[in-house]
C-alpha cells in the first residue's frame, strides 16, 4: 500500500498507508488526522482539505483541475504553486512517499 | 462507574458527536448506537459516485476501525435503540436495544436522521420500486441496475435528479415524474429551476411536471409500469422515489420531547424540551443558525456536522450558539449546483452569468441585502458568496450582475 506523509501545521509528521484509490483525504480522515476538515466528503465542494504537495511530488501528482483550481482561488488560506485540494488525489503506486502540508486554515 | 454519552444514531451527525467530544476533551464512555449493520458512512454519494461505481462501501466509511479503538468510541451497529427509560433526574437512564441489549447512560444525545417519505399506492409493495437513503437502498438499485431499461424517477428533488443523471449517462430511458409545477420547488428559484429542466431534458431525460401518480402496475412480483391519473402508463424496471423524508422521532417520542411538525425542537444550543438531552441533524427544528427569526429545518450535510459540534460542546457543559450559514450541494452528471444561504423570504433575485453556457449564479436579496446564492458550475462565486454571508456582508445587487467583475471584490458592509 502506497505511504503518504502528512505535516501538520504545528510541524509534527504523520505517515500513514494507504488503500489503493482512496484520495489523500479520505486517507487523513478515516485515520482521524486533524486538520483537514473535508466539509463536503470529497465531493469537490468545499476547498476545506487545502494541502501543499510536497515540491519533490509536485510533477508525478500534477496540478488541478479546471473545477478544483476555481475552488483553490476561494481557499481559506491563500493559495501557492503546489496547492491541492487533498479529496482530488486518488493515491496509487506512484505516489508512494508522498508528502503534502496540510493548510494550517481550512474553514 | 460511569455510564458515559449514549449518542443514539450512528450517521453524519452521531459520528460528529462523537468525534467532537473526544477532540474537546471528553475522557468518558462513548457508545453510539444504530441500525444499519456497517460504521458510520457517508450518504450523500450513494445517488451519484457509489452508483456510478466510482465508490465503494469501504471508502464510503468516515473512519477507520482503529479510530474507533483509538478514541474509545463503542459502535452497536445492527441493533437500534427500540426502548429509553429515564432515571429520576431526567439525564441519565438505560436504552434497550432491538436484540434486548441494556446501555445504561449518563447523557443521551439524539441523531435518529430521517427516512424516506413512502408513497403508497395499489403496486407500491413491487419488486423495484425503490427509495435511496441508506446503504442497503442503494444496493437493492445496484443490484438491478445493469438489467433495467426503462428507470422512473418520482419526484424532482436533489436525490431524484442526481440519480436521473446517472441512469441517462448508462444509456436507460428515463422519465423524471414531479409533482408541482418546477423542480427542486423547496431549494431554488424558478431560474435555477428552469435550467435544470432544460438541462435533464436535452440529455435525453423526458421531465413531466403536475404529474399525478395513481399506482403501479407489474406481473404481481416485479414493477412494469409507473400509472398516472388519466390511466397513462409510463413503462418501468425501476422506480426511484425520492419525494422527502420524515424525522425518526419515534424514541424522542417516548422521551416525551416536543416535538412540532413531527420535528424534535432543539434550541440554539442543541438542547431538547428535556435541557438534559441533546439532538442534532436531520431530524431536529432548529432556530435559524443564521440568526434570522424563525425555525428552520436542515436536511443537510453542513447541518449535521455543524449542530453535532455545539450538540457535543453542550453535553461538556459549555455554552456555544449555534450560528452557521446552511450550503448544500448537488452533483447531477457533469453540473455542480451549489447553494450558500437561505432564501426564504426573498423578495429580488439577481443573475449572474449565463444559464445557456451551463455556469451561472443566481442571488437572492431581500431589502436589498444578500441572503443566499445558487450557483451552477461557479464555485468561485460560492467560495466569494459563503465567505461574504459567513462574514454577515452583503454584495450589491446591480454590480453583481456584471459577470466580469469577481464577486468577492464586490463584498461590503
Amino acid at each position: 500500500m502506497p505511504q503518504v506523509t502528512y505535516i501538520l501545521p504545528d510541524g509534527s509528521e504523520t505517515t500513514l498507508e494507504a488503500r489503493d484509490g482512496d484520495s489523500v483525504m479520505e486517507t487523513a480522515v478515516k485515520n482521524g488526522i486533524k486538520g483537514i476538515v473535508a466539509e463536503c466528503g470529497g465531493a469537490c465542494s468545499c476547498a476545506t482539505c487545502h494541502v501543499f504537495v510536497d515540491e519533490a511530488f509536485a510533477d508525478v501528482v500534477g496540478g488541478p483541475g479546471d473545477l478544483e483550481d476555481d475552488m483553490l482561488d476561494g481557499a481559506a488560506c491563500d493559495r501557492r504553486d503546489t496547492s491541492r485540494l487533498s479529496c482530488q488525489i486518488k493515491m496509487c503506486a506512484d505516489f508512494d512517499g508522498l508528502r503534502v502540508e496540510i493548510a494550517p486554515k481550512q474553514v | 462507574m460511569s455510564s458515559g454519552i449514549l449518542i443514539i444514531g450512528a450517521g453524519q451527525s452521531g459520528m460528529q458527536i462523537a468525534d467532537s467530544l473526544r477532540e474537546l476533551g471528553f475522557e468518558g464512555a462513548i457508545t453510539m448506537v444504530g441500525d444499519e449493520q456497517i460504521p458510520p458512512y457517508q450518504r450523500p454519494p450513494l445517488s451519484k459516485g457509489f452508483l456510478y461505481g466510482e465508490a465503494d462501501e469501504e471508502s464510503l466509511q468516515f473512519r477507520n476501525e482503529k479510530f474507533y479503538e483509538d478514541n474509545r468510541i463503542e459502535l452497536v451497529l445492527g441493533d437500534g435503540v427500540v426502548e429509553v427509560q429515564l432515571n429520576s433526574d431526567g439525564a441519565s437512564g438505560v436504552a434497550t436495544t432491538a436484540s434486548g441489549r441494556a446501555l445504561a447512560f449518563d447523557q443521551l444525545a439524539l441523531a435518529p436522521g430521517s427516512t424516506p417519505r413512502k408513497l403508497n399506492l395499489t403496486g407500491s409493495e413491487l419488486d423495484g420500486v425503490l427509495y435511496m437513503r441508506n446503504i442497503e437502498d442503494a444496493r437493492a438499485l445496484k443490484s438491478c441496475w445493469d438489467g433495467a431499461e426503462n428507470v422512473v424517477v418520482i419526484g424532482g428533488g436533489f436525490i431524484g435528479l442526481e440519480v436521473a443523471a446517472v441512469a441517462r449517462k448508462a444509456g436507460k430511458t428515463v422519465t423524471v415524474l414531479e409533482g408541482l409545477d418546477r423542480m427542486m420547488a423547496r431549494a431554488v428559484c424558478p431560474t435555477t429551476s428552469e435550467y435544470f429542466k432544460n438541462f435533464h431534458e436535452r440529455r435525453g431525460a423526458k421531465i413531466v411536471l403536475n404529474a399525478k401518480i395513481a399506482g403501479f402496475e407489474g406481473d404481481g412480483r416485479k414493477v412494469s409500469g409507473v400509472v398516472l391519473e388519466g390511466g397513462e402508463v409510463v413503462p418501468a424496471d425501476i422506480v426511484m422515489i425520492g419525494i422527502g423524508v420524515v424525522a425518526r422521532t419515534e424514541i424522542a417520542s417516548q422521551l416525551g420531547l416536543d416535538l412540532p411538525n413531527g420535528l424534535i425542537a432543539v434550541n440554539e444550543f442543541a438542547q431538547t424540551s428535556n435541557p438534559n438531552i441533546v439532538a442534532a441533524g436531520d431530524a431536529t427544528l432548529l432556530p435559524n443558525p443564521t440568526g434570522a427569526d424563525g425555525q428552520v429545518r436542515l436536511e443537510s450535510v453542513q447541518n449535521a456536522v455543524d449542530q453535532a459540534k455545539v450538540a457535543a460542546k453542550t453535553l461538556m457543559g459549555q455554552r456555544e450558539t449555534y450560528h452557521a450559514l446552511p450550503w448544500f450541494w448537488s452533483d447531477q452528471a457533469d453540473i455542480k449546483l451549489q447553494i450558500a444561504g437561505l432564501s426564504t423570504g426573498y423578495d429580488q433575485t439577481v443573475l449572474r452569468g449565463n444559464p445557456d453556457e451551463d455556469s451561472f449564479s443566481v442571488l437572492y436579496y431581500k431589502n436589498g441585502r444578500l441572503l443566499a446564492i445558487d450557483c451552477v458550475n461557479q464555485p468561485v462565486d460560492f467560495m466569494a458568496a459563503r465567505r461574504c454571508l459567513t462574514d454577515d456582508q452583503t454584495i450589491d445587487p446591480v454590480a453583481a450582475a456584471d459577470s466580469s467583475v469577481k464577486l468577492k471584490t464586490l463584498i461590503t458592509n
